[in-house]
């Protein structure tokens, strides 16, 4: 029989409701859906969980992992090392198990002999021979295989203390409709519980215990949320091209479409939904149908954002509504495509060629996702220009903990100056791009409306107040500052940026989307250190006056962001004439989450060096 | 450019018809192309269509790419809305538009390097997808905004002013249409007015996608005799499959038709097609038949023009996406909005 092969190197100190516990599996082996279940599990106990998906550019056969952070703290985002390591991949077993904590514990399959390198005299190991349980128990090859990963869920179960009751609940949910498959599944979640119980001293020291910290919280992934706030947005169409990491953001709309949005009596769809054959036409139909009246939107990432550049020049010159999530993946080119990134910031905020300017939008949490989506439809329709939604793949393909959704049922879409057939009866000169309310937005018309009046040319070539072609550099130069005078009014429309502040005056600093993770535990460590960091989230571009402000009132500024070249510090640089010397960058360009760590230790080190200059220069 | 105003005077006696409007309200801007353009040919072609058939103009949406084809939507129905998006993206546009309201007329411009080059990618796709829609490309074999390159309609062997030669196969549009599925295909030349305008008034009345390849000679850059887009190449070479007759629906169908010797189609909204001479013996509906014709007479060296292939069977594209009657732009908040009830049931999904 075999037994836990204890270190007595190393004494593991117990912990509760504070560990990370990684799986590492081969893609395609049906991994997913189990490891998704032992996440949600913790969740469904009460207990805060981050998973994180680290998955190849590939369907069958290449290394994923699955890395799951509990935290009684609600520290929430990544943190290196792993006390736990499911290591069921045989290409990457080496660096699995050199990334184990000292003291840590390696749960392996022993159907095969673990090889004498990979023991680690400061590591517990947790054989269990799932290939050969699985050979015993079940007589299907495919079943052979997928159950091996229920089974050590139901191991684990028995190892940290999960709620078994919890686990045959999610399998009856998951399998509502297919009862054949619920009990061949709780027989392989009992089969690793059992082994587990029977072999090792069950409970280990990671151990969770019930809280009461989830019960107002869902767990949702970014891209499932901003598909239903185009819903609620009132989005009618979607025209995209598939890729990773954006398709499931269409993939949600669709879904909640077929469900919310087919008119009761006819069974029509109030909704399309258009697979382009590239991403230039994917926007090109969004901004056509802005053009006419429907809310529309696309979703894609940096390569398919690149090749709409051309007309995101022309929305935003002859001022159409289109809105563009872009779930941000690891650039340039190919890059890595099913790795996070924050790459995309000035590629957007300064999208096509020549003077423009693009509205960004940087949620953080998938509620933020579903707010933002809703939103960026009004926005959108109030500026006549498009809004791009800045996303990435780590908020938008992994489940995250966030407060529930809310909708309030008072609110109307704001769909900006347009004027009615009524409206343009009355009017004497109608031309489409004058101003007449001095704040830049001038009034538009859908084809169709009036007999007589209110029709336009719309063109990217240079244009006349109204409408008309024009080559007269002076009539160009008045269009051109109308619309920046435009950009000057959206920030009355755009969500202000979140302040924490101690009111130090000495540190900032200032970070957007999926870094928001990892700052409340940065601030935390640093506290305990007696380190007092004000900081700004920021929501959208261009930068409220707030933000200038914030930097002008600190010493010294982090800029944490996730890309190599400091995007988000140029842009500060460019935008808000902030000072150089003023700003400290704090990049992470892996792939993978900024952790706490990270800035932390990045944030001491710039201490440190400083007060070593100034000892110098005393 | 259009530096000159159009004058807005109106001879008292110009003819109105059904809705009250003289040809005038279907004009568009003075135009800005060189004289003697084929382009030209094809907004009056336009705008006498329109007029005759009584299209409330600002029903019509005009959406074109980028070049001296995409011009021509200025000079025709200035009551209806334009858009002269990007190069070679006008299908993309005109599908998302067509989406957003589907009660309109859509008119798509486009020319030989907007639709054979640049976007021929989007061409293939609309006509996949059914748009409801009339979509001409005026084609002259070359790119005339920048002075003369030869485009890739241009025949093999055809020869610019400037004497650059084709050296590879052209792209015919009208079998690529046929091949592709779309349900209305033609081909005319902008100097044939009496066969243009009737294609030009089915092709608005089809359901579905209508296509016209509409020959049309660049007199500045391609219209030498070595050009096979040029005036004279295209009236020499010229086969037509006879005259045409549009009689829109609402017209009693007149007498001056004598029954039993033309051919006739009668579209879904009960419009007719009349077909005169050669076309009366020519089967429109059969594909491989029409693209025989077409590739029977190229290889003569010639041009077959009129209406060459017709399918009132296929369902559009909001057919096919099932969409609701009322057009999407028209849908109020509470079509749309789900309530936060609902949202409530949906967040207990993720618990």
């Amino acid at each position: 029989m075999p037994e836990l092969v204890t270190s007595t190197k190393v004494n593991t100190l117990p912990k509760i409701n504070d560990f990370v516990i990684k799986f590492a599996n081969v893609n395609g082996s049906g991994s997913a859906s189990a490891n998704n279940m032992f996440a949600k599990a913790i969740f469904r106990m009460g207990i805060p969980v981050s998973p994180h998906n680290i998955f190849p550019s590939n369907i069958q056969g290449l290394p994923t992992w699955y890395e799951v952070r509990v935290s009684d703290n609600n520290y929430l985002g990544r943190r290196e090392g792993v006390d736990l390591m499911v290591a069921m991949n045989e290409q990457t077993i080496d660096s699995d198990i050199n990334s184990i904590v000292s003291g840590g514990f390696a749960l392996y399959d022993s159907s095969k002999p673990l090889s004498d390198k990979l023991i680690r005299d400061d590591v517990h190991y947790l054989p269990i021979p799932l290939k050969d349980i699985c050979l015993t128990e079940f007589d299907k090859p495919s079943q052979r295989q997928l159950f091996k990963n229920i089974v050590y869920v139901g191991a684990l179960a028995a190892f940290i203390n999960i709620d078994f009751k919890v686990l045959t609940d999610m399998v009856s949910d998951q399998f509502r409709g297919k009862e054949k498959l619920i009990l061949p599944n709780i027989h392989a979640l009992e089969l690793g519980h059992q082994y587990a119980s029977e072999n090792f001293k069950c409970p280990l020291p990671l151990t969770l215990e019930k809280r009461n910290l989830t019960s107002d919280k869902i767990l949702m992934d970014g891209n499932t949320a901003i598909g239903l706030g185009c819903v609620y947005g009132g989005a009618t169409i979607a025209s995209w091209y598939p890729l990773t990491p954006s398709t499931s953001v269409v993939d949600a709309f669709d879904k909640y479409c077929k469900r919310l949005r087919r008119d009761p009596g006819s069974g029509k769809n109030k909704y399309s939904v258009v697979q382009a054959e590239d991403e230039l036409s994917a926007i090109g139909m969004a901004i056509g149908a802005g053009w006419n009246g429907a809310r529309a939107f696309t979703a894609s990432s940096g390569p398919g954002v690149s090749l709409m550049q051309e007309f995101l020049g022309l929305a935003y010159f002859s001022e159409v509504p289109v809105v563009l999530f872009d779930i941000q993946r690891v650039g340039p080119s190919t890059g890595m495509p099913t790795r996070t990134q924050q790459g995309d910031l000035l590629t957007c905020a300064y999208a096509s060629h020549g003077d423009t300017k693009q509205i960004l939008l940087f949620p953080s949490t998938p509620k933020e996702c579903f707010e933002f989506a809703a939103d960026s439809f009004d926005i959108a329709d109030r500026l006549q220009t498009p809004v791009i939604v800045l996303s990435d793949l780590e908020l938008g393909m992994n489940e995250q903990i966030c407060d529930h959704l809310n909708w309030d049922d008072q609110r109307r879409y704001d769909r900006g100056k347009v004027l009615s057939e009524e409206q343009l009866s009355e009017i004497e000169n109608y031309g489409r791009y004058q101003d007449i309310d001095g704040d830049g937005i001038p009034y538009r018309t859908y084809p169709g409306t009036h007999p007589s009046k209110g029709s336009y040319f719309t063109r990217g070539s240079s244009h006349d107040a109204n409408a008309a072609y024009t080559e007269n550099g002076d009539i160009y130069a008045e269009i051109m500052d109308r619309i920046s005078l435009k950009f000057k009014t959206a920030l009355d429309y755009l969500p202000e940026p979140e302040i924490s502040s101690f009111n130090s005056h000495k540190l900032g600093l200032i970070y957007l989307g999926t870094t928001t993770s990892a700052i409340q535990e940065t601030l935390d460590k640093l506290l305990k250190q007696g380190i007092h960091v004000d900081t700004m989230r920021l929501k959208a571009f261009p930068f409220h006056k707030s933000v200038k402000d914030f930097i002008n009132d600190h010493e010294l500024v982090y800029v944490v962001e996730q890309n190599r070249d400091a995007q988000l510090k140029s842009l500060l640089k460019i935008e808000c004439n902030a000072n150089e010397e003023q700003m400290y960058s704090i990049l992470s360009y892996n792939g993978v989450l900024i952790t706490a760590q990270q800035i932390e230790q990045e944030i001491l080190c710039s201490l440190s060096s400083t007060e070593k200059t100034e000892d110098v220069s005393a | 450019m259009s530096y000159i105003r159009k004058p807005k005077f109106q001879h008292p006696d110009l003819q109105t018809n059904d809705l009250g409007f003289t040809r005038r309200d279907y004009e568009g801007t003075l135009t800005t192309l060189c004289g003697g353009c084929g382009h030209d040919s094809i907004s009056a072609a336009i705008i006498q269509a329109a007029a005759e058939m009584s299209l409330e103009p600002h029903k019509v949406a005009k959406i074109s790419g980028i070049g001296c084809s995409s011009k021509i939507p200025s000079y025709f129905l200035s009551k209806s809305h334009g858009f002269n998006s990007v190069h070679g993206r006008m299908p993309s546009v005109a599908t998302g538009a067509n989406l957003a309201n589907k009660n309109l007329h859509y008119v798509g411009i486009s020319g030989d390097g907007d639709s054979a080059s640049i976007g021929l990618g989007q061409f293939c796709h609309i006509v996949r997808r059914r748009i409801n829609m009339l979509y001409i490309v005026a084609n002259n074999g070359t790119y005339g905004l920048t002075k003369g390159q030869l485009s890739a309609t241009a025949d093999l062997g055809s020869k610019t002013k400037a004497g650059d030669e084709s050296l590879y196969d052209n792209i015919d549009m009208a079998t690529l249409a046929i091949e592709l599925g779309a349900s209305f295909v033609a081909r005319s030349f902008s100097g044939d007015k009496q066969q243009l305008i009737p294609l030009i008034q089915a092709g608005l009345t089809h359901k579905g996608f209508a296509f016209i390849d509409v020959v049309s000679p660049c007199v500045t850059f391609n219209n030498t005799d070595l050009s096979t887009h040029g005036y004279k190449n295209t009236w020499e070479n010229y086969v037509s499959l006879g005259q045409i007759d549009f009689v829109p629906m609402r017209k009693e169908i007149t007498t001056s038709y004598a029954a039993g010797k033309d051919k006739e189609i009668t579209l879904h909204d009960g419009s007719v097609i009349h077909l005169h001479k050669a076309g009366k013996n020519y089967d429109p509906s059969n594909k491989e038949n029409a693209i025989h014709h077409i590739n029977t007479h190229k290889n003569n060296g010639e041009i077959a023009t009129g209406l060459l292939y017709i399918n009132q069977s296929n369902s559009d594209f909001h057919e096919l996406q099932d969409t609701v009657d009322k057009s999407f732009n028209e849908l109020s908040f509470h079509d749309l909005c789900p309530g936060n009830e609902t949202l409530q049931e949906i967040n207990h999904t993720f618990k």
